[in-house]
C-alpha cells in the first residue's frame, strides 16, 4: 500500500457517514474522481441517487426533500458550487434547510503554490455566504461529516464538507 | 390563449388533497385555494428552481401528488432539470408550465425566441411519458381530468395572456399572506413531518 492509500479518505468510509447519518438521498453531480464512491452508492438500498447536470438544480431539489421530510446530502465540486451562488442563497439559505454539502475540492493542496483558481476562491466563496465549512482529507478526519450533519440540524443552515484533495481513495 | 386565472379555477376542483407549488401563478391561487397548507407558495426563492424544489418534494412524499406551476422563464433557466426529472419518473408528479412568452414581471420583455418554442416538444424529448401542449382554455379543461387521472410524470404547457407589471416592485400588492416559514411550517405539520 502506498503512502497516498494510507491516507486516502476511502468511499466505504464515506458511505458508513451516509448510513449513519440516515441519509435518503444524493443529490449529485459527478466530479472528476468519484467513481468508486457511485458504484457503492448505488449499490446500496437505503439511498436514492438524483443525478443533476448542474450543480445549482441540486439546491432547489435538497430544498424540496427536506422540507418533505427526507434528508438529502448534495455531492458535488467546488466548481460546481461557485457557479450554484444564487440558488444557494435562496434555497438553502432562504428557506433554512439544513443541508450537507459534500464539495470536492479541486485544486486543494498543502504544498507549494495554489495553482487553481478553483481552490483559490472556494473559501472566500464560503466566507461570503456565511456558511461553514469542514475539510476532510483523510479517514481520520470522516467524524468531520457526522459534526456537519448536526450542525446543519441545529443551526438550520447548510454546511459544507471539503474533500481536500479530491477523492484520491475512490479511484481504484 | 386563456388567462392564468381561469386556468386555475379550471384546476381547482381537481386538486383533491395535493401538494400545489404554485409558482407564478400564486397571486391567483390564493383565492382559489381550498387547502392553504397544503400549498407551498415559497414567491421566488432564485428564477429556475421551482421544478428542482416540486421534484424534491414529490420524492420525500411519494404518497402525495405534487402539482407544479412552472413558468417559461423559470424552466428557460433550467432545462437540464426535466432531464432530472424524467429519469427519476416521480409518479405523482404533475408538471404544469405557465407560459406568458415574456418576462411579465420585469415589463413584458420577451424571453429569447419566445413564440417558436414548443416546451411540450423539449419535455418529451427530455424523457416525460406524456407531455400537451393548450392554448384555449375549453380544449385545456376538457382534458385535465384524464391528465390527472393517470400517473406522473407528465408535462403541460399551457400559452397564457401576458399580465405585465410595471409597477416598482415596492408598489405592487403583496398576495402572500404568509411568511416563508410558515408556509413550510404549515405544510410540514400537515404533512406530519418532525422538525
Amino acid at each position: 500500500m502506498n503512502d497516498a492509500a494510507v491516507i486516502a479518505l476511502s468511499p466505504e468510509t464515506v458511505l458508513g457517514e451516509m448510513k449513519k447519518n440516515e441519509v435518503t438521498h444524493v443529490v449529485w453531480l459527478p466530479d472528476s474522481e468519484t467513481n468508486w464512491l457511485y458504484l457503492l452508492m448505488k449499490g446500496e438500498p437505503s439511498l436514492r441517487l438524483v443525478g443533476v447536470s448542474r450543480e445549482g438544480h441540486a439546491c432547489s431539489i435538497a430544498a424540496g426533500l427536506s422540507v418533505g421530510g427526507a434528508k438529502p446530502l448534495m455531492l458535488i465540486q467546488n466548481t460546481g458550487m461557485m457557479e450554484s451562488g444564487d440558488s444557494l442563497r435562496g434555497w438553502l439559505l432562504g428557506l433554512n434547510i439544513p443541508v450537507v454539502l459534500m464539495v470536492g475540492y479541486r485544486g486543494w493542496t498543502r504544498h507549494g503554490v495554489t495553482q487553481d483558481t478553483a481552490a483559490t476562491y472556494t473559501d472566500r466563496f464560503l466566507m461570503a455566504f456565511g456558511i461553514n465549512y469542514y475539510l476532510v482529507e483523510s479517514d481520520a478526519d470522516a467524524s468531520r461529516i457526522t459534526t456537519a450533519f448536526d450542525e446543519a440540524e441545529r443551526t438550520k443552515r447548510p454546511v459544507v464538507v471539503l474533500v481536500g484533495d479530491e477523492y484520491h481513495g475512490f479511484n481504484r | 390563449m386563456m388567462h392564468t386565472a381561469d386556468m386555475l379555477k379550471a384546476f381547482a376542483p381537481f386538486r383533491r388533497d395535493a401538494i400545489v407549488v404554485p409558482g407564478r401563478g400564486g397571486r391567483y391561487w390564493t383565492d382559489l385555494t381550498t387547502r392553504p397548507n397544503l400549498d407551498v407558495p415559497v414567491g421566488d426563492p432564485a428564477m429556475g428552481g421551482h421544478a428542482g424544489f416540486a421534484l424534491g418534494l414529490a420524492l420525500a412524499r411519494p404518497e402525495k401528488r405534487v402539482i407544479l406551476f412552472d413558468s417559461e422563464g423559470d424552466i428557460l433557466m433550467s432545462l437540464g432539470m426535466l432531464v432530472t426529472i424524467a429519469e427519476q419518473q416521480p409518479a405523482n408528479f404533475y408538471h404544469f408550465l405557465i407560459d406568458n412568452g415574456c418576462y411579465a414581471t420585469t415589463g413584458g420583455q420577451p424571453v429569447p425566441n419566445a413564440d417558436n418554442v414548443a416546451y411540450e416538444v423539449i419535455a418529451r424529448g427530455a424523457g416525460y411519458p406524456r407531455a400537451f401542449a393548450f392554448r384555449e382554455l375549453e380544449e385545456f379543461s376538457a382534458t385535465l381530468p384524464d391528465i390527472l387521472d393517470k400517473p406522473g410524470p407528465v408535462f403541460v404547457a399551457l400559452k397564457v395572456v401576458p399580465e405585465i407589471e410595471n409597477a416598482p416592485i415596492g408598489r405592487r400588492r403583496r398576495w402572500q399572506t404568509r411568511t416563508r416559514d410558515q408556509v413550510i411550517k404549515d405544510l410540514r405539520a400537515e404533512l406530519g413531518v418532525g422538525g
